[in-house]
């Protein structure tokens, strides 16, 4: 799960991470006041669920507030596209007012996991402000990484040793070692799978801030923290994938016009990856869980009916315990609930898996059965012809 | 032969008096699984479809010697659940659980590499032996006994594998569904080190996905070690780049994790790597064709 940057900054600061005085408006007049308040000279960014703001015009220093609100104007309601929103871009609803710090050096700092050791990583460059993946293809040298004890967690003398990797010295690389400290423990409590500051920086004032900021949440441990559904910013996710999420179903969007619906994501993968082998283009990622019930297969078969875009869907439910005629009136309901007209091709395996073809191909639907995945999605591109 | 589990597996439920602990214990008893106890906290003393419940695992150990468990017990609760199973002295414990937190599977794996119980999961489908034994949520049927090793990273994706297999005349010896968590016990190399040395694996097939780096490892680890062929099927190729999960992850594995780099590592490193999802038992014919021509 993901939060705006003005959030990810609260968090840290909360953790004792300085940050920049700022202020969050959801309006180009509150814009305007929350520069004033900041002097005049302030930095206005777009809010949005992704990086790479700066270079799509969502970040700006401001000379006077009534250029901020002229500025906040013109991005409230406009789409950013950044490497990282995908070609649909994402919409500007917040906007955070920050005062204007002289920078004198800027650096990168990250918490996450690493795969391969199975522990959490701190990972840190002296080159700040720009994408990590960048300095990481062009000069991995400037990269420091250290893998954490989970037993003994992160030691002052490992954080030491990474602040002067950095350059640090004196005062001001004894308050990096606590910054680095607190946020190992940010990203601990808070169950961070990502806690990201980029820039670190040292102001030309010689104190350590948090200039932009970055949190993704374990998805899995949001049942220990109430407050993080709260957090959560909808206008910057697909609608379908709000309602999507709220029936526990795993959905992404795609540009075809053949929806998919399938129990387990490696099968609904394998099953996107037949589809554009047979010439057909999948509208949509759809993961009911392995387990499908028929409740589920319902709402997601509505779910998918809600996009426009699709002319025909594609069911493959590989289940073997579950039964197949309880899967078929899940998928009769639905369609008949929304007066689905739209051809259906349905591969399931299971238990009763003739009884679930009988009430298929006598629903009415425009449904064909098939055994195969190959022979199904050939069935599924022929009939969009 | 086969690994991990047979006939001889005594295994334990962790979570038995659950929905779906309850469930799946009745269809893993079906198939044949010998299930000896059951765990459920503050539920010991009653017996469930005829299988004595305990407090704890050590119990449970103590009074039936049991020596594998299933875990389904949630999300909340199910490391601990891991980890009791590991001082009890279990040899396997097999965790179901979809959705544990990373904070809490990084002490658990950091613990297990000091313990002599093996964890296959969070969150995978299971371990079965065809006709002997089987821990875990898959579909029985589509399994024949035989000599190829399965071993996948998904769940669903696995049965359609294993039935085209079937389909194929390629019975299994065993397969392993190691998980598809970002921390998981047994990962791939894990798995092929045990069908390297199974006199009753002939062949191995391997599922795998677009994410982490484990497939290009067990690629390179083939390729030096394994004396059986290996094919395998990659998903993803298809998949759009979507939603990005952090980016920093993907810095410490070197940007792997396409499927491309995937199916390119493992073909280089000589596995027959499927072209597509409907060709993954034709992929296992070829190479064990092509392993019989070498000898011939």
């Amino acid at each position: 799960m993901n939060i705006h940057e003005y959030q990810a900054k609260e968090i840290l600061n909360a953790y004792g991470i300085p940050i920049p005085r700022g202020r969050v408006a959801l309006t180009a007049d509150q814009v305007e006041r929350a520069a004033k308040e900041m002097g005049g000279r302030c930095v206005v960014k777009a809010q949005i669920y992704a990086g790479g703001r700066g270079k799509a015009g969502g970040v700006k220093l401001i000379h006077h507030p009534e250029q901020a609100q002229e500025y906040a104007k013109e991005l409230f309601g406009k789409t950013l596209v950044t490497p990282q929103t995908g070609p649909e871009g994402l919409k500007v609803r917040r906007i955070l007012v920050e005062e204007a710090v002289d920078i004198a050096r800027e650096f990168y700092l990250s918490i996450t996991l690493d795969r391969s050791s199975s522990r959490y990583v701190l990972i840190a460059s002296a080159e700040g402000g720009v994408e990590i993946e960048e300095v990481a293809s062009k000069t991995p040298e400037k990269i420091h990484t250290l893998t954490i004890d989970p037993f003994t967690g992160l030691r002052s003398y490992q954080a030491r040793w990474i602040a002067l990797q950095l350059g640090l010295s004196g005062s001001v690389c004894e308050d990096c070692v606590n910054l680095i400290l607190n946020l190992y423990r940010v990203c601990l409590e808070k169950d961070c799978a990502l806690v990201e500051i980029n820039p670190l920086v040292v102001t030309r004032a010689g104190w350590l801030m948090a200039m932009d900021a970055k949190i993704t949440f374990d998805d899995n441990a949001i049942f220990r923290h109430r407050e993080y559904p709260d957090m959560m910013d909808y206008s910057q996710l697909d609608p379908l994938e709000i309602n999507a999420g709220k029936y526990d179903l795993a959905y992404i969007k795609l540009s075809g016009s053949i929806g998919c619906l399938v129990n387990g994501a490696g099968l609904a993968m394998a099953t996107l990856d037949v589809l554009k082998e047979y010439g057909g283009e999948p509208a949509n990622f759809l993961d009911v869980g392995g387990g499908a019930t028929r409740e589920k297969v319902a709402e997601a078969f509505k779910i998918i009916l809600q996009d426009t875009d699709v002319k025909g869907i594609f069911v493959n439910i590989f289940g073997g315990i579950m039964r197949c005629d309880v899967i078929a009136h899940g998928i009769i309901e639905a369609a008949g609930e929304v007066n689905c007209t739209l051809p259906i091709v349905v591969r399931m395996d299971g238990s009763q898996v003739e009884e679930g073809k009988r009430l298929l191909t006598e629903s009415g639907l425009n449904v064909q059965c098939s055994d195969n995945l190959g022979d199904a999605a050939s069935k599924i591109v022929g009939m969009l012809g | 032969m086969s690994i991990l589990v047979n006939k001889s597996s005594r295994i334990v439920v962790q979570g038995i008096t659950g929905r779906s602990g309850l469930f799946h214990t009745q269809q893993c008893r079906e198939y044949g699984s010998n299930i000896v106890a059951g765990v459920t906290p503050g539920k010991g003393g009653i017996h469930i479809e005829g299988i004595p419940v305990f407090n704890t695992v050590a119990e449970a150990v103590k009074y039936t010697t049991a020596n594998v468990s299933m875990i389904f017990v949630p999300p909340p609760g199910a490391a601990d659940a891991i980890l009791e199973a590991a001082d009890a002295g279990l040899e396997l414990a097999v965790c179901i659980t979809e959705g544990i937190p990373v904070r809490d599977m990084v002490p658990v794996k950091a613990i297990l590499k000091q313990s002599k119980m093996r964890l296959v999961g969070p969150n995978c489908p299971g371990v079965i032996t065809p006709g002997e034994c089987k821990i875990g949520i898959m579909p029985g049927h589509i399994h024949k006994p035989g000599n190829i090793g399965v071993v996948s990273r998904s769940g669903t994706l696995t049965y359609e594998a294993v039935k085209q297999l079937s389909d194929a005349g390629l019975g299994q010896s065993t397969g392993v569904g190691i998980g598809g968590d970002p921390i998981i016990g047994m990962n791939f190399v894990d798995v092929l080190k045990l069908f390297n040395e199974d006199p009753g694996t002939e062949g191995v097939f391997m599922i795998g996905e677009i994410g982490g780096a484990a497939e290009e490892d067990a690629a390179h680890w083939i390729q030096e070690n394994m004396k059986k062929p290996v094919a395998a099927f990659i998903a993803g190729v298809t998949a759009p780049p979507g939603k990005r999960m952090g980016h920093a992850g993907a810095i410490i594995t070197g940007g792997k994790g396409k499927a491309e780099d995937k199916i390119r590592t493992l073909t280089e490193c000589g596995v027959i790597v499927a072209s597509s999802p409907t060709r993954m038992g034709e992929a296992m014919q070829m190479a064990m064709a092509a392993k019989g021509k070498g000898k011939g």
